[in-house]
C-alpha cells in the first residue's frame, strides 16, 4: 500500500476491486435491507409495481401485527429460555467435563474423550428418531409410568430441546483445548496450600476461561436459537412453538402474510446480529481457530 | 484432525504413599466431573445409534408394538423411488455447490487478504448472513423470488432478463436454494480461508517475484498447494452439510414443486413424523449416515494420502 504508484493502469485496478468488492457487499445485505423495508411498509405499498426500492410511508403496523396476529411474544420466549438454558448447560457442563479431561489423571481419559468426540461424527439424522423415542418414554414424566408407557414423557417440555444438547461434544472439546493452554504451576500452588479438586477448578483455573467461556456462549446461544427440524419433531403443542417455527404460522393455505412476516424474520434475526455486532473479534477468532461454522 | 495427546500433565508430587492417595481422590474427582457429560454422551448419542440401528429393521408406528421385519426395509429403500429421488437432488444440489463454494469463497478470501483500507468492514459484511437462521433467511429470500413482486426478479429486469417463477418451477427450485445456502455459507468459509492465507509465509512471493514470477504463476504454484489442507477441509464441511440439507427445502419449496427439492433428510423427516414409519426411516437415516461416514473416511484418506494428514 505505501509503495502503491498511481499509474492509470492501478488506478483502474483499484477501482474494479474495489466495484467488486461493493457489488458483494451489496448482493450480502440485499435479503436483510429488503427485509427490512418490507416490514415497514404499508401493505399497499409491498405490492406495487414497480418495485418500491425506498419506502414513500413508514409504518410499524406489521411489528404490531406480527405480535397480535400471531402468540408471537410466547414464541419468543421460549426461545430465549430455551437457548439460555442451553447456553448455561453447556458451559458448566463443557468445562468440567472439559477440565477432567485436560488437567486430572484418571483411567481411561483418553478413551473416554475419543468416545465423546466420536459423537461429532454421527451425523443428527441418525438420532432423530431413536432420541425422539427417548424423549417421550423417559420413565415417571409427563405420565408415564415406570417402564416409560402412557403419557408423553419430556416431548413438548424445554428438556426436549435443552438435554440432548446439553453438554455437546464440541463444548467439552473446546473447553478442553482451553484448559490444556493453562500453566501447571497454578495447579501446584494450589495443592500446596491445600485446595480441592473443585476448588483448583471453580476459584483458580475456571476465572481465566472467560474469553473461551465467551467465545463458547455465543456459538451456543446461537445454535439454540436456530434450532428448527428438532423442535418441529418435538413439539406439537402450538404453546412450545419456538421462533423459527413461528414464522412458519403467517402462511395460511398457500397465502402469505408478507408484511408481518418480515417484520417476524426482524424480530427472530435481531438477538442473533446484536450479539455478533458485539462480540464479532469473538466469532471470527474461533472460527478460524476451530473452522466451526456458526 | 484432533490430536489428543496421551501426555499427562507431569506435576511434582509428594512422597508414594500420599501420592496415590492424591491421585485416587484425583481420578474420584474427575470422575465425577465427566459424569453428566458422559451420561448424556450415553443416553442421547451411544443409546439412540444402538436404537436406530435396531429399529432399522423393524416395523414401528408408536401406536402398535415394534414388529421385527429382517432386511425388509432396506429391501425397500431400493425400490423407493422418492428417496432415490432424495438422494438425487442432494446429490445435484452438492455437484453444484460444494464447487461454487469453494470458487466464491476462495476469491473473496484472497481479495480481503489483499492489504488495503476497509478490508476489516467487508469482511464484517461478508460474515453477516452466516449469523441469521436459516430460517428467517429462507423465508426472506422465499419472499425475494416471488415472480412479480420479487426483488430478485425486479433486479433482473432492470438488465433486461425477465426471470423465472423461480420456487414455482421444478427447473429452477433447487437454484434458488443453492443460491440462498451459498448466500448463507460463504462468510464462514471466507474466514477459514482467510486464516489458511495467513499461514502462507510472504518470503515465498517474495523470492518467487524476484524469480520473475506471474500473479497468476505464484497463485498456481504457492498459494494453491499451501491453501490444500484448508480447502479440504471446506469441501469436506461443505460436503457433509448439503448431505443434510433439510431447513431450506422444508420452508422454501416443501419438497416441491413435484418431488424437484426433496431432499434425503426430507424423506426421513416426513416418513418417521408425518407417516410414523419409523422403522423405515430409521433404515434410510442409516444408509444415510453411512453414505456421510463414506464420504468423511474416504476425503480423509484422501487428504492423507496427499501428504498433508
Amino acid at each position: 500500500m505505501r509503495n502503491l504508484k498511481w499509474t492509470p493502469w492501478v488506478i483502474v485496478r483499484e477501482t474494479l476491486f474495489y466495484a467488486m468488492l461493493v457489488f458483494v457487499a451489496a448482493v450480502m445485505a440485499l435479503p436483510f435491507y429488503w427485509m427490512v423495508v418490507t416490514s415497514l411498509k404499508p401493505d399497499a405499498d409491498i405490492f406495487s409495481d414497480p418495485i418500491r426500492w425506498w419506502p414513500q410511508r413508514v409504518t410499524f403496523e406489521h411489528y404490531v401485527q406480527a405480535f397480535t396476529v400471531v402468540p408471537f411474544a410466547r414464541y419468543f420466549w421460549n426461545s430465549t429460555v430455551m437457548a439460555l438454558l442451553g447456553v448455561v448447560a453447556n458451559l458448566i457442563l463443557g468445562s468440567l467435563a472439559g477440565y477432567a479431561f485436560a488437567r486430572m489423571r484418571f483411567r481411561g481419559r483418553e478413551g473416554l474423550f475419543r468416545m465423546k468426540l466420536a459423537s461429532l461424527l454421527i451425523p443428527g439424522v441418525v438420532t432423530l428418531i431413536p432420541t425422539f423415542i427417548i424423549l417421550r418414554s423417559f420413565p415417571l414424566i409427563g405420565g408415564n409410568d415406570v417402564l416409560g408407557h402412557g403419557g408423553h414423557g419430556l416431548l413438548n417440555t424445554y428438556w426436549a430441546i435443552v438435554l440432548p444438547g446439553a453438554a455437546g461434544a464440541f463444548a467439552v472439546f473446546f473447553m478442553r483445548q482451553f484448559f490444556r493452554t493453562l500453566p501447571d504451576d497454578l495447579m501446584d500452588a494450589a495443592r500446596v496450600d491445600g485446595a480441592s479438586e473443585w476448588r483448583t477448578f471453580w476459584n483458580i483455573y475456571l476465572p481465566l476461561c472467560g474469553p473461551a467461556l465467551a467465545t463458547l456462549g455465543i456459538f451456543t446461544f446461537q445454535a439454540g436459537w436456530n434450532v428448527f427440524l428438532w423442535a418441529l419433531i418435538v413439539f406439537n403443542d402450538p404453546k412450545m412453538s419456538t421462533v423459527q417455527m413461528g414464522l412458519q404460522s403467517f402462511s395460511f393455505n398457500h397465502q402469505t402474510d408478507y408484511g408481518p412476516l418480515m417484520a417476524a424474520s426482524v424480530v427472530v434475526s435481531l438477538p442473533v446480529l446484536i450479539v455478533f455486532l458485539f462480540a464479532q473479534r469473538y466469532f471470527t477468532q474461533s472460527i478460524s481457530f476451530t473452522g466451526v461454522k456458526g | 484432525m484432533l490430536h489428543s495427546s496421551s501426555a499427562a500433565p507431569t506435576r511434582a508430587a509428594g512422597p508414594p504413599a500420599r501420592r496415590s492417595r492424591l491421585l485416587r481422590h484425583e481420578a474420584r474427582m474427575a470422575y465425577v466431573f465427566i459424569t453428566p457429560a458422559m451420561a448424556l454422551f450415553l443416553v442421547f448419542t451411544l443409546l439412540p445409534a444402538v436404537i436406530a440401528f435396531f429399529l432399522s429393521f423393524t416395523d414401528y408406528d408408536i401406536l402398535t408394538p415394534i414388529r421385527w421385519v429382517g432386511l425388509a426395509n432396506y429391501q425397500r429403500l431400493l425400490t423407493d423411488e422418492l428417496f432415490r429421488r432424495g438422494v438425487l437432488n442432494v446429490g445435484f444440489y452438492a455437484l453444484l455447490y460444494v464447487p461454487l463454494m469453494i470458487a466464491l469463497s476462495l476469491s473473496l478470501g484472497l481479495a480481503l487478504n489483499r492489504r488495503r483500507p476497509g478490508m476489516a468492514l467487508f469482511r464484517t459484511l461478508f460474515y453477516l448472513p452466516a449469523v441469521t437462521s436459516s430460517i428467517a433467511a429462507a423465508t426472506v429470500w422465499s419472499w425475494m423470488f416471488q415472480k412479480d413482486y420479487g426483488v430478485v426478479n425486479q433486479a433482473l429486469g432492470t438488465v433486461g432478463i425477465a426471470g423465472p417463477n423461480w420456487l414455482a418451477s421444478s427447473d429452477t427450485a433447487m437454484y434458488a436454494i443453492v443460491i440462498v445456502t451459498l448466500w448463507q455459507g460463504l462468510g464462514s468459509n471466507i474466514i477459514i480461508y482467510l486464516a489458511g492465507l495467513s499461514g502462507v509465509p510472504g518470503y515465498l512471493y517474495e523470492a518467487a517475484a524476484l524469480d520473475g514470477a506471474s500473479p497468476l504463476q505464484q497463485f498456481r504454484y504457492i498459494t494453491l498447494p499451501a491453501l490444500r489442507t484448508t480447502t479440504f477441509f471446506v469441501v469436506f464441511m461443505s460436503l457433509i452439510g448439503a448431505f443434510q440439507l433439510f431447513d431450506q427445502a422444508y420452508v422454501m419449496t416443501q419438497g416441491g414443486p413435484g418431488y424437484a427439492t426433496t431432499t434425503a433428510v426430507y424423506q426421513i423427516y416426513s416418513n418417521g413424523f408425518t407417516q410414523l414409519r419409523m422403522g423405515y426411516a430409521s433404515a434410510q437415516a442409516f444408509v444415510l449416515a453411512v453414505a456421510i461416514l463414506c464420504v468423511s473416511l474416504l476425503s480423509m484418506r484422501l487428504n492423507r494420502d496427499s501428504g498433508l494428514g
